[in-house]
């Protein structure tokens, strides 16, 4: 009989097996005076913008985990497709997971069609998944890409609402780099005087949020061309020391020096080749 | 299509009865994973998600079918029902997992890949029921 609960039809997706466990834990550990490891802080800075031929998305590449920098150069910028990528921010791997999913279901959707997929199915994809899970997938998605229409730029928030605006930023730094986009942002920019806003918003998170630190990449995205530039550059670039603090040769003099050869007797000796390959 | 309120998925969804079973896949109570058994634990789900995850498919179907069904009259979505009726029957033997293409391709979810696909993928499990008990339940001799 023990086999037969088997019998009833099993279904993928998440387990909440351990729900009730951690539930039922977290009560008697907290009875005890103690307390069960919180969730981790994160801290990004992501933002894109649309210009004239086309959208940069540009990231920070600090993780952030509590009051730990867990990576001084990751990668916040992800494929979608040839044509869409996707910065996240939020929990990194579900930003990750996310984005594979969508990324496979887009190339799955562009096989069948025969055409590279648009910007607001991948949204639209994106929003779906997300609402689906109520905000416990935490990702907060800046989505940009070019398509048949022109250039698109969403921002999705991990409940699954949806922004389509010129210029969206998100994560922790989200504030400093829109302070600098609303400064500065102008209709139908040259790539170069973009590339350099979207540098400084980036850096104004970099500068101005604990969360978010080291690197700017950005990722330019044209019709039929996409320029993934890693690291664009560094924000604030460690200094050299100056001078040498190595002791000089002879700093401590040597008083005795007494050198003991080992007698040893030589029994055989053969040489042989040493395999280079 | 996914983007509908929780609480009208709800309202209108099919109540799991046993939501929680406290009997593992072996049939003795797992405490470990499942907590101590108890009418309360039975009844409420453990995360906000179970339940609206458990019903998902059942709630999209049945959304669709009610689409239809505005749409095209009631001959659309009882041909379909039956279709996917049939299309469930097409099994493997009881101890193995089918690959359910045939429903798949009803549905139109044969070309997206989602959680369910990559997590816990039921085709991809380590247990498996005795094969001889599993035909004869199946057969209804046991």
């Amino acid at each position: 009989m023990a086999t037969l609960s088997e019998c009833q039809a099993q279904f993928g997706g998440f387990s909440f097996d351990y729900c009730k466990r951690n539930a039922l834990l977290e009560a008697e550990i907290t009875k005890l005076g103690c307390s069960v490891p919180a969730a981790r802080k994160t801290g990004t800075t992501i933002c894109g913008v649309v210009y004239k031929d086309g959208v940069i998305l540009g990231a920070d590449t600090r993780a952030t985990e509590g009051m730990v920098v867990a990576d001084k150069n990751c990668s916040k910028i992800h494929y979608i497709s040839p044509n869409i990528y996707c910065c996240g921010a939020g929990t990194a791997a579900d930003t990750e997971m996310t984005t594979q999913i969508i990324s496979s279901n887009l190339e799955l959707h562009s096989l069948s069609t025969g055409r590279l997929p648009r910007v607001a199915t991948a949204n639209r994809m994106l929003k779906q998944m997300l609402f689906r899970y109520q905000g416990y997938i935490g990702a907060a998605l800046v989505l940009g890409g070019v398509d048949c229409l022109g250039p698109h730029l969403y921002s999705i928030y991990p409940h699954g609402s949806t922004d389509k605006l010129p210029y969206v930023t998100m994560g922790s730094g989200s504030l400093a780099a829109m302070a600098v986009f609303e400064d500065r942002y102008k209709p139908d920019m040259e790539e170069e005087d973009a590339k350099q806003l979207v540098r400084d918003a980036i850096a104004a998170g970099i500068f101005n949020d604990l969360g978010s630190g080291s690197n700017i990449d950005l990722c330019v995205i044209t019709k039929g061309k996409v320029d993934y530039l890693r690291p664009f550059d560094e924000a604030n670039k460690k200094g050299v020391r100056a001078g040498s603090y190595r002791y000089k040769h002879g700093t401590t003099g040597v008083l005795t020096k007494a050198v003991t050869h080992l007698h040893l007797e030589l029994v055989e000796e053969t040489i042989q080749t040493m395999d280079t390959s | 299509m996914n983007t509908r309120g929780l609480r009208s998925q709800l309202k209108d969804s099919v109540p799991v009865t046993g939501l929680c079973p406290q009997a593992s896949a072996y049939g003795v109570p797992d405490t470990l994973r499942k907590g101590f058994s108890s009418v309360k634990n039975d009844l409420v789900p453990s995360h906000p998600l179970e339940l609206s995850e458990k019903n998902f498919q059942l709630n999209q179907d049945k959304m669709n079918f009610s689409t239809l069904r505005n749409i095209q009259g009631l001959h659309a979505p009882l041909k379909l029902q039956m279709e996917y009726r049939a299309a469930k029957q097409i099994q493997r033997l009881p101890f193995l997992q089918s690959s359910n293409i045939a429903l798949d391709t009803l549905r139109g979810s044969d070309d997206s890949i989602g959680f369910e696909d990559i997590l816990n993928d039921p085709a991809q499990s380590e247990v498996m029921g005795e094969p001889h008990i599993m035909v004869e339940h199946k057969l209804g001799l046991l």
